[in-house]
């Protein structure tokens, strides 16, 4: 049986009184991808944030690889190394070149020396197709390729996990296709992923496990091939069909 | 009157002056960079004590804090004239300094800073790597600002003694009873030190913008 990599347990955040999300529990197993799908507003975006502690959670337990990440004087900084985030609008250093966007991670925080840095950084780059773009600063990369490039930076710290926040809800429509591509092959390679996504096409396709996630609740998770086709909450089906007819079930990639 | 030595007498306090400058204005960025960093990164209290020290330096005019400084720095430490006004000009500028930095840090955005966290980045290396290096291009225009109000004030060590160029004309109106062209070359000075300045901080800003489409 595969080893879980992330376990939540009774994760809770709110606002004051605003809750956000109430007793999560959520588990990510070794080279599974699960997809978190919701209405906006539901804490979906939070929730990533909480799982790599750049936001704290009110109550409960996350484990990464066994490991309590919100333990008491446990290395947030050390953390966030292990857990990769690909934020919905790119968030690339402005300043830097998309070779050194991958590459200061590794050079900052892991220090390597400069000559392995750079040889890593181009082979995360030729991994999302992206090494003839090494040199363009992002205001020079279509919005496609500044995602991809984000990828790669993540990828590049060799995280357990990688976290996708609604990766290609800033995109042009005919952008999305290149990142979902990226994603799959990630998938495929066996890396374990958390995705909250509105894109159908690619949960059903790539995703294990697909949680509905609704006024801070989870309404109800399972397979795609469960939650399509027989979904035990009316609520579920009604927001999987909406879900579908908005965002196209089929991608714009050709 | 032999005007060849009437210019040269009053040309050669530029050395002063721009020494002056060259103390003052680099002095003032590293004070008001750090001085930045407390007020934007340092918690609430380090923020009200850099926003005190700003309000205050800000509101007494330069020659009075000149005075003030230079007679505290003087009563502790044995410094000449130009040093202790090169400097106290310095602490003048780096309230003007702060003020134009910390804005510039406020403008990179607040998510560099998660970005730069969520490959694990301490605070430290974020505000190191990803935000400075951000907010000093941004500052490079009001900046040079500020440059042109140090060269200008640098005139202000005439008052401690320093022989720079506005304290030569002084000097030389008085004994040739030429004050306007006395002036006037000093006034050409200045304005050719400013424009200079200005020209070059344009270019830098030009180099190092950050490469974009239009």
């Amino acid at each position: 049986m595969a080893e879980p990599i992330l376990d939540i347990k009774g994760l809770t955040k709110a606002y004051g009184n605003n809750v956000v999300f109430h007793d999560i529990d959520i588990t990510v197993n070794e080279g599974d991808t699960v997809v978190i799908i919701g209405p906006s507003g539901t804490g979906k975006s939070t929730l990533l944030r909480c799982i790599n502690l750049l936001t704290k959670a009110n109550a409960g337990q996350i484990w990464l690889d066994g490991d309590e990440i919100t333990a008491h004087g446990h290395n947030e900084d050390e953390v966030r190394q292990h857990v990769g985030m690909v934020f919905q609008n790119f968030l690339l250093f402005n300043h830097l070149t998309a070779l050194d966007n991958v590459k200061i991670g590794l050079s900052k925080v892991k220090k390597l020396p400069n000559e392995v840095a750079e040889e890593k950084a181009m082979q995360e780059l030729s991994r999302v197709g992206l090494v003839d773009r090494a040199a363009h600063y992002p205001g020079q990369l279509s919005g496609g390729q500044q995602q991809r490039v984000a990828i790669a930076r993540a990828l590049a710290m060799d995280p357990r996990i990688m976290l996708f926040d609604e990766p290609t809800s800033a995109l042009d429509p005919e952008l999305i296709g290149e990142v979902l591509e990226v994603m799959r092959n990630l998938a495929r390679e066996g890396m374990t992923m958390l995705v909250v996504t509105h894109e159908m096409g690619f949960a059903r396709e790539v995703a294990n496990r697909i949680i509905f996630l609704e006024n801070g609740n989870i309404v109800e998770e399972g397979s795609p091939d469960e939650m399509f086709n027989r979904p035990k909450y009316e609520r579920t089906r009604s927001f999987l069909w909406k879900i579908s007819e908005l965002y196209g079930d089929m991608e714009s990639e050709a | 009157m032999d005007f060849a030595k009437f210019f040269q007498y009053i040309a050669s306090g530029t050395a002063y002056t721009v020494g002056v400058t060259l103390i003052a204005l680099p002095f003032g960025l590293v004070l008001g960079l750090i001085l930045s960093l407390m007020h934007v990164y340092g918690g609430k209290f380090l923020s009200r004590i850099m926003a005190v020290y700003s309000t205050i330096m800000r509101g007494i005019p330069p020659i009075v804090l000149l005075f003030i400084l230079y007679f505290m720095v003087s009563g502790n430490i044995n410094l000449s004239p130009f040093w202790a006004g090169s400097i106290s000009l310095g602490i003048v500028s780096s309230a003007y300094q702060m003020e134009i930095i910390r804005g510039a840090l406020l403008s990179v955005s607040g998510s560099q800073m998660m970005a730069a966290r969520s490959i694990g980045m301490s605070r430290m290396q974020a505000i190191r790597h990803i935000i400075i290096p951000q907010a000093l291009r941004l500052a490079i225009p009001p900046w040079s600002n500020e440059a042109a109000i140090v060269i200008k004030d640098s005139s202000l060590v005439y008052a401690l003694g320093v022989p720079e160029v506005l304290r030569r004309a002084q000097l030389i109106s008085a004994s040739t009873q030429e004050p306007f062209l006395a002036y006037i070359t000093a006034g050409l000075i200045y304005f050719a030190l400013v424009f200079i300045t200005n020209r070059l901080l344009n270019r830098l800003e030009k180099r190092l913008a950050i490469p974009a489409n239009p």
